[in-house]
């Protein structure tokens, strides 16, 4: 049925047809209905079922049991902070409601212009940004208004895939980019204590907050020098202010669950993203840095607070952006939690340095290839030489 | 003693419809027919005139750089047509059957008496040595560069392929003597499989035997060439598939090409698949004469095996190098809705996105020819590197064929591969790339630049 209707809407569609324009948008939603028909024209005849579609559309559902878990964190600071008694459920809906707009917004801008693009270079409609597109919505606060995200949407899509070739050639992690934008944009609408706490009611759920309510993250309050309000079972839980999808730990360790599952994350990068931190952490708090307060979080806290989890999980095992080789990502995910602690504790200006260390790491994931590959090479032309 | 290799990264896949350990008579066809485009790498000259009368034996085109390497007609009879393509390009010499398959009679080769000079000269006038094929760049040997060493592989591991220790039943004494005439012109390495250890095809103690044991591609004489002695830049190396060795040892010990060998009918295509003796260049029509399933769906004629093997068409002939011939749906005819997020427990993938992890690997899938998918640029790492059990970064070298950036080729390994030895990973891509073509004309070009 479905393929009657295509093929019926088919010729309009196509080189004359009045609709041409937007070929590669028919293409796209055919493609996503119906499995192509093209089979392989030379080379192996079989192929396995797995392809980028099925591998972006896992690595979205991954992402969900975090995303759900901030719309329901958005709710539940809303009714303690405006003192009403809501349900669970109605604190979900609130978060929902906060949280659906950005994500609209967010995939409207950047599917706009993949459309575009594809249209132009007339190739297929590359599904990356169906990742890309959900994360910048889970990695602001949630006081980011939505024009800045459209704006920094638009800005990574162009600046920084796009112009390397689209979804497999860019170098640095989209998504980062894109709160990167926003952080140095527009510094006061991405950190600071005001940000944290969705005020304003929404189609009447959700209380009014009074302006003067601040709530910082415990990050926030640590690199001000304040000893923090929130316990280790609240971080591991997720009750407490921070970007809407990083929250909690438990939600994103089922994301990881999944990811590894599926092979889709490696595992190389992610366990040696927390080790890497840990280690690290470990060091700052025997070293004795007695007035500096973030030194001085344990390293089991520091790994569950703030966007660490979730940039181990979900952005450091981007697999086009970090190391490629498989002893490669060892160091690539190590460099990376040992950075993010670093600045975390030694840069008070930027209360998390998770954003910077993978953006940082992004840009020598090539070099520590080339080191591998090189010993490879060494070894072959050594060989070589042996031989004569 | 023999060295063992266990070889862990690869994928072994079961398809329906392997080939049963049962040999079926094919009645001679009329018209038999050899095709240059199986003889990678050569230009060839054609040395016939249509009518004339050919035995089997008698070349049917040399090749135009050396003159030297011939190939020679399968059977006795008058060639048919020279079937030429766009700009003139050879496409195959057809030779009518008379029926009595005489053969050119050469004298019979005393192995121990003869040097490697001699066997050489033997192989190349009896069309022999077009089946020899060297690396670097996985064409047909020259036969102006001895190499260092011939590899030969007795097994294979992909999907339907033709078991050898089944193909080779009756001929044992031909292949061992094949591999001492090799071995008068080079080191020759035999690579195993486990289960051959005990068989007939042992003992020759002039090669040197080597057993892998792993999934597909341990069957690959690339990966074996890769453990036992790797090539380096400058170095030639040849390589035999095994048929090939069967046949040069009829030849040595009597003196007469016979272009036979007993390829499988596999694949889910065919009804009751098992085995043929039959020689290259047999029409896929007499093949598969009555043999194919009733279905109403578009179905694939592979010749060789569904991973390496090249699509071909019912009027086609059977490969030189194919060791079967395999059916299999096409799937164009296919509609599936929403098939990337589906279950589709029938079919097989290595990610555990899908269920196949969970049905056990004894299972057989049914799969058809689709790609599934749209072709990406490179976005999953380390996909390549779980199936490619050699010492070389698949991954990169690819980059470097796709950017054209011939040093780093060589740096990274160019010279040991071949487009088969992709095979597996070009199955398992999620980013759909035609691989075994990247590294072919990736090898070609460096053939020329190199020239």
């Amino acid at each position: 049925m479905i393929k009657k209707f295509f093929d019926k809407i088919r010729p309009s569609f196509e080189e004359n047809g009045k609709l041409h324009a937007f070929h590669s948008v028919f293409e796209g939603m055919e493609t996503f209905l119906l499995v192509p028909h093209t089979t392989s024209r030379c080379g192996a005849s079989i192929h396995d079922a797995i392809d980028s579609k099925r591998i972006m559309s896992f690595v979205v559902i991954a992402l969900l049991p975090a995303l759900f878990f901030g719309m329901y964190n958005i709710g539940y600071w809303n009714a303690q902070y405006s003192h009403i008694d809501a349900s669970a459920l109605s604190m979900f809906f609130y978060g929902l409601a906060v949280t659906l707009p950005k994500i609209i917004v967010s995939y409207a801008v950047g599917l706009g212009i993949e459309f575009i693009v594809a249209q132009w270079k007339k190739e297929e409609i590359q599904e990356g940004y169906l990742v890309t597109g959900l994360l910048i919505p889970m990695i602001v606060p949630v006081g980011c208004p939505l024009w800045m995200l459209a704006l920094a949407v638009a800005f990574s899509v162009i600046f920084a895939k796009e112009v390397y070739g689209g979804t497999g050639m860019n170098i640095f992690n989209p998504a980062l980019v894109a709160r990167a934008f926003l952080f140095f944009a527009y510094p006061t609408s991405m950190s600071g204590d005001a940000v944290w706490v969705a005020k304003d009611p929404i189609l009447g759920l959700g209380g009014q907050v009074p302006d003067a309510v601040t709530k910082a993250t415990p990050l926030g309050e640590a690199a001000a020098g304040h000893p923090m309000s929130f316990q280790f079972g609240d971080m591991v839980s997720g009750l407490m202010p921070g970007s809407i999808g990083e929250t909690s730990v438990i939600a994103i360790a089922i994301g990881a669950a999944i990811l590894l599952w599926t092979k889709i994350a490696s595992w190389r990068t992610m366990a040696s993203v927390f080790v890497g931190g840990a280690v690290v952490a470990f060091l700052f708090n025997v070293a004795g840095f007695e007035s500096n307060q973030v030194a001085n979080i344990p390293w089991y806290e520091h790994l569950a607070l703030g966007g660490f989890c979730f940039g181990a999980v979900f952005m450091a095992t981007d697999p086009v952006t970090s190391a490629r080789t498989q002893s490669g990502k060892y160091v690539y995910g190590f460099l990376i939690g040992a950075l993010a602690i670093i600045i975390r504790v030694l840069n008070p200006g930027y209360p998390e340095g998770m954003m910077l260390a993978i953006l940082f790491m992004n840009m020598f994931a090539p070099l520590i290839d080339y080191c591998v590959v090189q010993r490879n090479i060494n070894k072959r032309l050594r060989r070589a030489k042996t031989q004569k | 003693m023999k060295a063992l290799y266990k070889i862990k990264k690869g994928l072994d896949l079961h398809l329906e419809g392997e080939a049963a350990h049962k040999v079926r008579t094919i009645k001679p066809s009329a018209v038999y027919a050899l095709s240059p485009d199986d003889f990678n790498g050569i230009v060839p000259r054609v040395v016939v005139k249509e009518g004339q009368h050919v035995d089997a034996g008698d070349p049917l085109f040399v090749d135009k750089a050396t003159e030297k390497i011939h190939f020679v007609s399968p059977v006795s009879g008058t060639v048919a047509a020279i079937v030429r393509g766009d700009r003139r390009k050879l496409l195959h010499v057809s030779v009518q059957s008379d029926g009595k398959q005489t053969c050119r009679q050469d004298s019979p080769i005393a192995i121990d008496k003869a040097s490697g000079s001699d066997i050489l000269a033997s192989l190349l006038k009896a069309g022999l040595f077009a089946f020899v094929r060297q690396r670097p760049y996985d064409v047909i040997a020259s036969p102006e560069v001895m190499p260092k060493a011939i590899f030969v592989s007795a097994f294979s591991k992909m999907p339907l392929a033709a078991d050898f220790s089944f193909a080779v039943e009756g001929h044992e004494d031909d292949f061992k003597t094949g591999l001492r005439a090799l071995a008068k012109m080079a080191p020759v390495h035999l690579g195993i499989s486990p289960e051959q250890i005990n068989t007939p095809l042992l003992p020759v103690k002039e090669v040197q035997v080597s057993v892998f044991a792993g999934p597909n591609p341990a069957g690959n004489v690339g990966v074996h060439i890769n453990h036992v002695d790797p090539i380096n830049k400058g170095e030639v190396v040849w390589t035999l598939d095994p048929g090939a060795v069967v046949m040069i040892g009829r030849y040595v010990a009597t003196g007469r090409v016979i272009m036979e060998r007993r390829i499988a009918v596999a694949g889910s295509g065919v009804t009751e698949p098992d085995y043929a003796d039959v020689l290259v260049g047999t029409p896929i029509a007499d093949l598969l004469d009555g043999r194919l399933a009733e279905t109403d769906r578009h179905m694939r004629i592979i010749n060789g095996n569904p991973l390496v093997g090249y699509k071909s068409e019912k009027d086609g002939f059977l490969g030189a190098f194919s060791r079967e011939v395999c059916v299999i749906p096409e799937g164009d005819d296919v509609d599936e809705v929403l098939g990337w997020i589906m279950p589709r427990t029938n079919d097989f993938s290595t990610n555990h996105s899908y269920f196949s992890w969970l049905q056990g690997r004894s299972r057989r899938y049914n799969l058809d020819c689709r790609i599934k998918g749209g072709e990406r640029h490179m976005i999953m790492s380390g996909e390549y590197e779980r199936v490619f059990p050699m010492d070389i970064f698949p991954e990169h070298l690819v980059k470097a064929i796709i950017t054209g950036d011939i040093d780093k080729q060589e740096e990274l390994g160019i010279y040991e591969v071949a487009p088969e030895d992709f095979a597996v990973a070009e199955f398992v891509d999620s980013s759909k790339l035609e691989l075994q073509r990247i590294v072919r004309e990736g090898l070609d070009l460096l053939r020329k630049e190199n020239a």
